[in-house]
């Protein structure tokens, strides 16, 4: 690595960054009040996902960041991605066991 | 702050002990991605089992100070990402001003928050025995808009006839919701605590553009808070509001 390899994001980029999230908060509450069905969660999850990616990516520099920083980023992703996957399809193929979970009574009135 | 940015003996250059550092920083936002994502995990599981009473609790959200919360955080993110900026090239005088906006942007939020769960205590949607999903609509407050209330007693009344259980259902929304906002919340005072460490080292012009690793991994600290608020916001309080 040569001396002062550090990569400058200039302010112009982080205006357009700011606008771009400025932009999906709007759309992802604009989409939550139309009727899509199934999908609306997945269009919130889906704009979640690209904000939350420009933010990795431009302000907290993972565009110009060295490959093993990207390669800890990956992991983190891939480690959630086990957490979520394997717990999820444990929970979808325990259905009848899961009928079971009636609330107790005790803990609210009425 | 005793550090200055020289070169300690187990480097072999200054870049490779800010990437040394930078690459320290991700690995503890690796263990953090997986500790709210065990929470976002227990979400999804409840959230797909009541999914009537998920419902109704979120529709008590306010959606307005949710979504300016969502702007105010972004904001403070862009001054963030601005104050690495002024660091990076010298700009000495603006470090300071962009973590003061920063801090004060975060001390927004924080406001915010606490005023939505005032809100809370106020309408018994406290998880516990006070607890009633109905009785926000059966116990108006005079400002309260009646078209709102009578919408709202529909719904819950209708949740109610579809689940019996509502109150305990929705009870899981509003535990979820503290436990998820409170941890977001904590992470955010962590970071005030970190901005106000650095406001002041910056007004002793510490950062310079060889010297801003406590400026970036700070940045990089709040960036994550943010994007983890990026997903809080549409599971908690956009769900079923097109009803």
């Amino acid at each position: 690595m040569s001396e002062h390899s550090e990569h400058i994001v200039s302010p112009k980029i982080y205006i357009t960054i700011f606008l771009a999230l400025i932009l999906g908060t709007s759309v992802t509450t604009w989409a939550a009040f139309q009727n899509f069905g199934q999908f609306n969660i997945v269009i919130a999850l889906a704009i979640a996902t690209a904000k939350a990616t420009l933010v990795v990516l431009f302000f907290m520099h993972a565009r110009y960041a060295e490959r093993r920083t990207r390669l800890v980023i990956a992991c983190a992703l891939f480690w959630l991605a086990i957490m979520l996957v394997l717990t999820l399809s444990d929970y979808q193929t325990r259905r009848p066991r899961l009928s079971r979970l009636v609330s107790p009574a005790v803990y609210y009135r009425g | 702050m005793h550090r200055s940015g020289e070169l300690y003996g187990q480097f072999q250059t200054l870049d490779q002990q800010k990437e040394s550092a930078t690459l320290g920083m991700w690995i503890f936002l690796v263990t953090e991605v997986l500790f709210f994502g065990g929470m976002f995990l227990t979400y999804t599981i409840n959230r797909h089992y009541f999914f009537t009473a998920f419902g109704i609790g979120s529709n008590t959200l306010d959606i307005t100070l949710g979504t300016t919360n969502t702007i105010v955080l972004i904001m403070s993110s862009f001054t963030m990402a601005m104050a690495v900026w002024s660091a990076q090239t010298g700009k000495r005088k603006l470090v300071p001003l962009f973590l003061i906006l920063t801090l004060a942007l975060g001390c927004v939020f924080l406001g915010i928050k606490f005023v939505e769960y005032k809100q809370k205590f106020d309408h018994h949607l406290i998880p516990g025995y006070a607890f009633d999903m109905t009785y926000r609509s059966t116990h108006p407050a005079p400002g309260d808009d009646p078209k709102e209330i009578a919408l709202e007693k529909k719904e819950v009344e209708e949740a109610f006839a579809s689940d019996p259980d509502t109150n305990a259902h929705a009870q899981l929304y509003f535990s979820l919701y503290f436990a998820m906002t409170g941890l977001h919340a904590l992470h955010m005072i962590v970071g005030a605590g970190l901005l106000v460490w650095l406001i002041k080292a910056s007004l002793g012009g510490r950062f310079t553009p060889q010297y801003h690793t406590p400026v970036e991994n700070v940045g990089l600290y709040w960036h994550f808070v943010d994007i983890v608020w990026i997903y809080l916001f549409p599971l908690l309080y956009l769900i079923d509001r097109h009803r």
